[in-house]
């Protein structure tokens, strides 16, 4: 019998749980200051025009949705990234975040001779070893997240990346680093950037919360623009679930930045043929509503305006969080709460704790301390504070 | 960074035939051109449809403001996989009765077919064991093949189907190439309107099929595309799968709602497992989950929130079924007004074929000699096997369609 999963099991067990003071910290779902789920308005006003056009339900190509494809490039490279001007990539519709993860990963093991050795952050998201094993790959970690300070183990990373065989894969969260949302200041991109350049190692970023980490999608995809200003040939898996709200759409995207435009071809028709045997073709309702929303002026500033409110939200909840906590008279320092960015926050929590937050408060989280700060509000936001520092004190 | 580029050596692919085949006909400009390619339905305007009773549906889901786009549970919405497997299995099923059957939302046929092979890659006759033998009918869609292969499997044979001679199933090589299969070989069988031949078994065949496999251990895939399209009734077109349940097996049921229900860009789908007890049944979906999470984590919503609520609701699922009714009486049309005409024009050979064949397709028996030259000259566009799709057949060309065949069959033998 297979066990639950980590991740997606916490909401099974919290959906069971009978206390009207409940709380779901744990899959990454944003939810609004009333815990519920929220449909932005962007996305709304996409889906009545499609209603609207009546449009048919044709196969789309395997390649999936052809402006969504461009629209989605465009978003994570800026369009007047050099890359986009000159054409020399490829962007294929995926399902949504894990599906790019898993295209891109089949894709390395069949195409890239170079190694067979992913190093991921440690700790990384938990279905990332998986996938990647799943795939053929071989999965090894560098040093991320520093327990001692809750933040991020610069020197540690330097120094592990630093001994990384050549060309091997190395994975980034290119911001909101999740479960940690520990993520590198820019200085600190920079030198990494150097170092995978010297080491010659093949940079495959996550991108999951464009937007959603700062408010600004600009910033959050610094990471990734510059790693390619810097001539590295990046490939990115980017996710539409979090940062329009498509969770179940399955809306993602899988980019190679390649050498030239033939380069860029002949890798696209080799990720059609992974895919076909896959799924066929991917699904076109959420990449129609991305696309729509992408490419309307209107409806793009609305989106942007809406990414910035969820990720305000989230930023004001962790500075309640931290105040509360000094309310109830914690002793401990719990700035990282406040210094970590995204949906996630690594707390610090033990497993022992996790679990007597669970038994004795029902507040779900997963055993690592991660919570999902979207699943906090104001109107719980004292109770969490004080189960906490009862499990802490 | 490598002045050379580390993706250097990475050949350009071959486009996938039948899509190669739509990228030409698209760009063919002579007004008399035809699409007998691929697989999708058309109306008599050569249109795409999409069935009323889905436009009713959406816009039902578009006015609930309570819907919303959260994540749908890893085996997806419990709803549609339980009335997934209720309608290829039957309403009166004693394995669901017996709560030995389990669905798994996947992305469209091709998805269940995937997330099966993967499941029997790693836990069938032994673990890991990529040795066992997968058997695809010759010919069958194209995709099958890879299908398998991506899944980890080594071994794949075929098992003989269609008689070209005849323009018939080879009832007699298929049995033989099932005795002659290693115990526990896992046999892809298509439940309904065979892709590409158009070509099913009698039921008798079916029984006689099902007690080899019956004896000789061997695993049934079915693979159920076409449930309703074929002969315009789902019970009948889920025979086959019912019998094999009936006889005890324990089987996977890749069922597409791509084309039944025309929900094709939406990637509707579900894997029906059907196992000896729940028990087992349970076990085998929690390993499903497994598979499911490193490849789509979850399946897509919109499609299978269609499905379920028209499965659902008595009204909805009437209007269903005329609508699948309407697509493949059309299709039953369109081959009975071929073979009268290609009879009436006297073209060499027999065309019974025609209307005997059942589904979305026919193999008509043209050679590739006689396909260029429908395609090159005549600008209609088939699968170089001499698979046409009837549904790119109207009332507007049928003529068209019928003198080029004679034509293409009178100048080259």
């Amino acid at each position: 019998m297979g066990p639950p999963d980590p991740i997606l099991g916490v909401t099974e067990a919290f959906k069971r749980d009978t206390n009207a003071k409940k709380m779901n910290l744990g899959v990454g779902a944003y939810r609004d200051d009333n815990g519920k789920p929220y449909v932005l308005n962007s996305v709304r006003k996409a889906e009545a025009q499609i209603a609207a056009k009546k449009m048919d339900k044709e196969y789309l190509p395997i390649a999936g949705l052809a402006e969504f494809n461009k629209a989605s490039a465009e978003l994570a490279l800026g369009d007047t990234n050099e890359v986009i001007k000159s054409g020399r990539y490829v962007t294929v519709q995926t399902i949504s975040g894990t599906g790019s993860l898993r295209v891109g990963a089949n894709f390395l093991q069949r195409f890239f001779k170079y190694s067979r050795d992913v190093y991921l952050p440690k700790p990384s998201w938990g279905n990332h070893t998986p996938i990647f094993r799943d795939a053929g790959m071989q999965l090894h970690a560098y040093r991320y997240y520093d327990p001692k300070t809750c933040g991020f183990d610069f020197a540690g990373a330097l120094d592990d990346i630093s001994k990384i065989p050549e060309q091997s894969v190395i994975l980034f969260h290119a911001c909101a680093h999740n479960p940690t949302g520990v993520d590198p200041r820019p200085e600190q991109w920079k030198e990494l950037a150097a170092v995978v350049k010297k080491r010659n190692l093949f940079a495959f970023f996550d991108m999951a919360y464009q937007g959603f980490a700062s408010g600004d999608i600009n910033r959050d995809s610094w990471a990734v623009r510059h790693f390619i200003e810097q001539g590295i040939n990046v490939v990115l898996s980017q996710s539409y679930a979090k940062n329009m709200g498509l969770y179940g759409e399955r809306v993602g995207a899988f980019s190679v930045i390649c050498k030239d435009v033939d380069e860029a071809k002949r890798v696209e028709s080799q990720l059609k043929i992974l895919i076909r045997p896959m799924y066929s073709n991917p699904p076109i309702n959420g990449a129609r509503i991305a696309s729509i929303i992408l490419t309307s002026p209107d409806l793009r500033k609305e989106w942007l305006e809406e990414v910035k409110g969820m990720a305000d939200r989230i930023i004001d909840m962790r500075n309640q969080l931290v105040a509360n906590l000094k309310k109830e008279g914690s002793s401990h320092n719990w700035h990282h709460i406040t210094d970590q960015i995204g949906m996630f926050c690594y707390t610090g929590l033990k497993p022992e704790q996790v679990e007597r937050l669970t038994k004795e408060f029902s507040i779900y989280m997963t055993k690592d301390g991660r919570i999902s700060v979207a699943g906090v509000t104001s109107g719980n936001v004292g109770y969490l504070a004080r189960a906490i520092h009862q499990v802490s004190k | 960074m490598a002045a050379g580029s580390l993706f250097a050596s990475v050949p350009r692919a071959p486009p996938v035939a039948v899509f190669q085949l739509t990228a030409d006909f698209r760009e063919d400009r002579d007004p008399r051109k035809v699409n007998l390619g691929v697989g999708a339905y058309r109306t008599d305007e050569g249109q795409p449809w999409v069935l009323p009773v889905v436009k009713k549906v959406e816009q039902k889901i578009a006015n609930d403001a309570s819907l919303n786009h959260e994540y749908l549970p890893i085996l997806g919405l419990p709803e549609f996989r339980a009335n997934a497997s209720r309608i290829v299995l039957g309403d009166d099923s004693r394995a669901i009765k017996e709560n030995r059957v389990g669905g798994v939302q996947c992305l469209g046929g091709t998805g269940g077919l995937r997330i099966g092979a993967e499941f029997l890659r790693r836990w069938y006759n032994g673990t890991n064991n990529t040795a066992t033998p997968v058997y695809i009918s010759s010919p069958s869609w194209e995709n099958h093949n890879s299908v398998f292969v991506n899944a980890g499997f080594k071994d794949i044979r075929a098992y003989r189907y269609w008689d070209a001679a005849k323009r018939g199933l080879d009832l007699e090589g298929l049995l033989e190439d099932m005795e002659s299969a290693p115990e526990f070989s896992i046999f892809v069988l298509h439940a309904c309107a065979h892709n590409p031949t158009g070509t099913d078994p009698t039921l008798e065949q079916w029984k006689q099929i099902a007690a080899v496999m019956k004896r000789r251990f061997l695993f049934p895939f079915f693979d159920s595309a076409y449930q309703g399209f074929a002969s315009g009734c789902l019970d009948r077109d889920a025979w086959a799968v019912r019998y094999f349940v009936s006889e005890g097996f324990e089987l996977f049921c890749a069922q597409s709602f791509s084309k039944n229900f025309g929900l094709y860009n939406e990637r509707v789908g579900n894997l029906s497992v059907v196992g000896k007890d729940a028990d087992n049944v349970q076990r085998v979906l929690s390993q499903m989950e497994k598979i499911v999470r490193t490849i789509w984590s979850n399946p897509p919503s919109q499609g299978a929130r269609i499905v379920a609520t028209t499965l659902t609701c008595p009204q909805l699922f009437a209007e269903w079924k005329d609508n699948v009714k309407t697509m493949a009486d059309r299709v039953l049309l369109m081959r009975s007004e071929l073979r009268a005409r290609l009879q009436a024009l006297g073209t060499p050979g027999t065309w019974n074929h025609i209307t005997e064949q059942i589904g979305m397709f026919s193999f008509t028996g043209l050679n590739p000699k006689q396909v260029e030259y429908m395609i090159k000259e005549k600008h209609i566009y088939l699968m170089a096997s001499g698979r046409i799709n009837m549904c790119g057949l109207t009332t507007k060309n049928l003529d068209y369609v019928a003198s080029s065949i004679h034509e293409a069959v009178t100048k080259f033998q």
